[in-house]
C-alpha cells in the first residue's frame, strides 16, 4: 500500500462553489488511520459537500485532498478502490433482495466468486441481516436498509468508511443499533470511518475527535475530550430577572472558566458546578436579584457548538422527498 | 483490470435483466402494445389503398411495428437512469472503480437485450401471420437493423436522462419528439411516396433518422416499398447509431450524480 504517513485523509484548503454561493470554503484537516472522525454542523453546512469531494463525486473548484495517499482529482479510481461509502439517502435497488444487492456491489469491486460468497455472509452477520438477505428490498424498514448499506460499504473491504449521516431519521432503538455496529466494524475490521452528522450524542459517543463545521468552515477541530473541557468540567445554566447586573458582578469571580448569555439565560463554565450553585445564588440575592431557574449538567457537545458559533446546533427533521423535488425543480438543478 | 471491466459490464447487465423479468406488467404490457397494433391496424386496414402504398398493408406494417418495440422499449432503458438517479442507486454506481464506458456498455447491452426480445416477438408473431419474407439474407439483414436501432434508441434516451433531472419533461418530449419522429418515418402509413402530402414535410422527413431505419428493415424483411437500397440505408444508420452512442456516452459521463 501507498502510505507513507498514518494520515488517511489529508485535505488542505479545499472549497467548493456552486455558482455564488461557497458550500465548503477553505477547509484543512486530516483523519489519523484507525479513527472514527466526525464532522458536526448544522444542515447545509457543507458536510455532504465535502464527502461528495473526498468520494470524487465532485471535483473541488480549489483546494486539494488526498485519501489513502491519493490524489482525488487525479487518482479517481484508486481512491474509489480504496474507499466505502454510505450516502445520506438510501442507495439501494429496491426490486433486487438484500443479497442480490451485495452481490451487485462486490462484482463492481471485482471480488472473485468465492470471495463474494464468504464476504455477504460475513458482512450479513456482522449487521445481522442473515435471515433476510433473500427479501426484496422494498419490503425492508428504514433502519435494516440502512444496516444493508453499511454492509454493503464494508462489502470490498475499504480502508476508510465514508458515512453521511448514518442514523437521519431513525428511531432511537434502531441508532443505538446502527451506533453498535459502526463502533464493532471500527473495532473488527479496523476500518477509519469519517461521519457526518447533526445530532450532538451522536458525534459525542462514536467520535474520538471531531470538526465543528458551520457555513462550510470549519470553527474547531480537536477531541471530544478537550471539546468539552474547553467549555468546562460543568456547565451552570440560570435565568433571572436582570443577567447584566449579575454578569458585571459575576465575572470577577476567579472560578468562572467562562461566561456567556444566550437570549435571557446565563449558561457558566465552572469546575465542581454543585458547590457553586449556592455560591452565584448568594451573590444574586446580595444585589437583590431573584433567581427563576439554576441548574449545573456535564458539557455536552451542544455546548461546545453553541460557544464556537453562538447559537444552538439546529435540528431539523428529514426533508421529506416531495419538498426536496419540488426545491430541486424550482433551483432548475 | 480488464477483467473488472468485464465483470462490472456483466453486472450491469444482470440488473437489467432480473428487473425485467420481476416485472410481469412491464413484459405484458410491452408485447401487447405492438401485437394490439399489428392486429388491429394490420388486419383492420388490410385491403384499403393508401397513397404510396403498394402490396399488402400488413407487409408494410409490421417492420413498423417491429421498429416501433424496440424504440419504445430501448428509450425506456435509457431514461430509467433517471430513476436511478431520483432513487439515489445511480450514486452508488458511480462510486464504483469502473469506468464511465463500461457502465454505459452494460447498461445499454441490458437494455437493448429486452428490446431485442420484444422485437424478435414481435417478428415470429408477424411471420406467423403471414408477412412475406424476401430472402434469408434479408431476415439476417432485418436483425443487424433491429440491433442497430436498440442501440441508438438507448443512446438517446441516456442523452434525455443526462440532461433531465426529473419525469416532469419526460411527457413532453414523447409527445413533441418521438411521436412526430415515429409517424414521420413512415412506419405506419407512407410518407416519402405519398403525393397527396405537402412537398416541405417530405423533405423534411428525410432529415428523421427513424426514417432509414425502419425503410431499412422494410427493405431488407419484406423487400417491398423501400426508399432507398436497404445496404444504403444501413450505412446511413450505423452513422447514426455511432453519433447517438458516442453522445450518450459523452453526456452521461458529464452528470453528476
Amino acid at each position: 500500500m501507498k502510505l507513507m504517513t498514518s494520515d488517511i485523509i489529508k485535505t488542505e484548503n479545499l472549497t467548493k462553489k456552486f455558482d455564488n454561493f461557497t458550500a465548503v470554503d477553505n477547509v484543512s484537516f486530516t483523519v489519523k488511520q484507525g479513527e472514527i472522525f466526525g464532522f458536526l454542523g448544522p444542515n447545509g453546512a457543507g458536510k455532504t459537500t465535502t464527502i461528495k469531494m473526498l468520494t470524487t463525486l465532485l471535483n473541488p473548484t480549489d483546494g486539494f485532498a488526498e485519501v489513502v495517499g491519493f490524489n482525488i482529482i487525479k487518482q479517481k479510481d484508486e481512491v474509489r478502490k480504496k474507499i466505502g461509502i454510505v450516502f445520506q439517502e438510501p442507495a439501494l435497488d429496491n426490486e433486487l433482495t438484500g443479497r442480490e444487492n451485495l452481490d451487485f456491489h462486490a462484482r463492481m469491486y471485482g471480488l472473485d466468486k468465492k470471495n463474494r460468497k464468504t464476504r455477504i455472509n460475513q458482512v450479513l452477520k456482522l449487521v445481522d441481516l442473515v435471515n433476510k438477505k433473500d427479501e426484496y428490498v422494498n419490503n425492508y424498514s428504514g433502519g435494516m436498509k440502512r444496516r444493508l448499506e453499511i454492509a454493503r460499504g464494508l462489502m470490498h473491504h475499504p480502508t476508510v468508511l465514508f458515512l453521511d449521516e448514518p442514523t437521519l431519521g431513525l428511531d432511537a432503538q434502531t441508532r443505538r443499533a446502527i451506533w453498535e455496529y459502526i463502533k464493532k466494524m471500527n473495532r473488527d475490521e479496523g476500518t477509519t470511518i469519517f461521519l457526518t452528522t447533526h445530532y450532538m450524542d451522536e458525534a459525542d459517543y462514536l467520535c474520538k475527535r471531531i470538526g465543528i463545521i458551520d457555513q462550510g468552515k470549519i470553527l474547531v477541530i480537536d477531541t471530544t475530550e478537550n471539546l468539552k473541557n474547553s467549555v468546562g468540567n460543568d456547565v451552570i445554566t440560570l435565568s433571572c430577572d436582570d443577567l447584566e447586573i449579575l454578569i458585571i458582578r459575576i465575572q470577577k469571580e476567579p472560578w468562572i472558566k467562562n461566561i456567556k448569555m444566550y437570549g435571557s439565560s446565563l449558561t457558566l463554565g465552572v469546575e465542581k458546578g454543585e458547590e457553586k450553585i449556592p455560591v452565584i445564588i448568594e451573590i444574586a440575592q446580595s444585589l437583590g436579584l431573584k433567581i427563576k431557574s439554576i441548574s449545573v449538567r456535564k458539557p455536552t457537545l451542544d455546548d461546545v457548538f453553541l460557544s464556537f458559533t453562538g447559537k444552538n446546533i439546529r435540528i431539523e427533521e428529514p426533508e421529506p422527498v416531495y419538498k426536496k423535488i419540488a426545491r430541486r425543480r424550482l433551483l432548475g438543478r | 483490470m480488464i477483467g473488472a471491466e468485464f465483470q462490472a459490464i456483466y453486472v450491469m447487465w444482470l440488473r437489467e435483466m432480473k428487473r425485467f423479468s420481476r416485472s410481469r406488467s412491464r413484459i405484458v404490457g410491452v408485447i401487447i402494445q405492438p401485437l394490439f397494433f399489428l392486429v388491429i391496424l394490420g388486419f383492420g386496414l388490410r385491403g384499403a389503398i393508401l397513397p404510396g402504398l403498394t402490396g399488402d398493408y400488413i407487409d408494410f406494417i409490421a417492420p413498423g411495428i417491429v421498429a416501433m418495440a424496440i424504440l419504445f422499449s430501448s428509450m425506456f432503458t435509457g431514461i430509467s437512469v433517471l430513476w436511478d438517479k431520483q432513487f439515489g442507486f445511480l450514486q452508488e454506481v458511480l462510486v464504483a472503480p469502473i469506468s464511465r464506458f463500461s457502465i454505459i456498455i452494460g447498461r445499454t447491452f441490458g437494455g437493448a437485450t429486452i428490446s431485442l426480445l420484444q422485437g424478435f416477438i414481435i417478428l415470429i408473431i408477424s411471420i406467423f401471420l403471414g408477412v412475406t419474407v424476401s430472402s434469408t439474407a434479408g431476415l439476417f439483414l432485418t436483425i443487424i437493423f433491429m440491433v442497430l436501432l436498440a442501440f441508438t434508441a438507448v443512446g438517446f434516451g441516456l442523452i434525455l436522462a443526462s440532461l433531465m433531472r426529473d419525469f416532469q419533461g419526460f411527457q413532453i418530449i414523447i409527445n413533441l419528439i418521438i411521436l412526430p419522429l415515429f409517424f414521420l418515418s413512415s412506419a405506419i402509413v407512407p410518407i416519402q411516396t405519398n403525393e397527396n402530402l405537402p412537398k416541405f414535410l417530405i423533405d423534411a422527413s428525410f432529415a428523421n433518422p427513424l426514417f432509414y431505419m425502419v425503410d431499412g428493415l422494410r427493405g431488407s424483411l419484406t423487400g417491398m416499398n423501400w426508399v432507398f437500397d436497404p445496404l444504403i440505408n444501413l450505412v446511413i444508420v450505423f452513422i447514426i447509431c455511432a453519433i447517438m452512442m458516442g453522445l450518450g456516452t459523452y453526456f452521461f459521463s458529464k452528470s453528476e450524480a
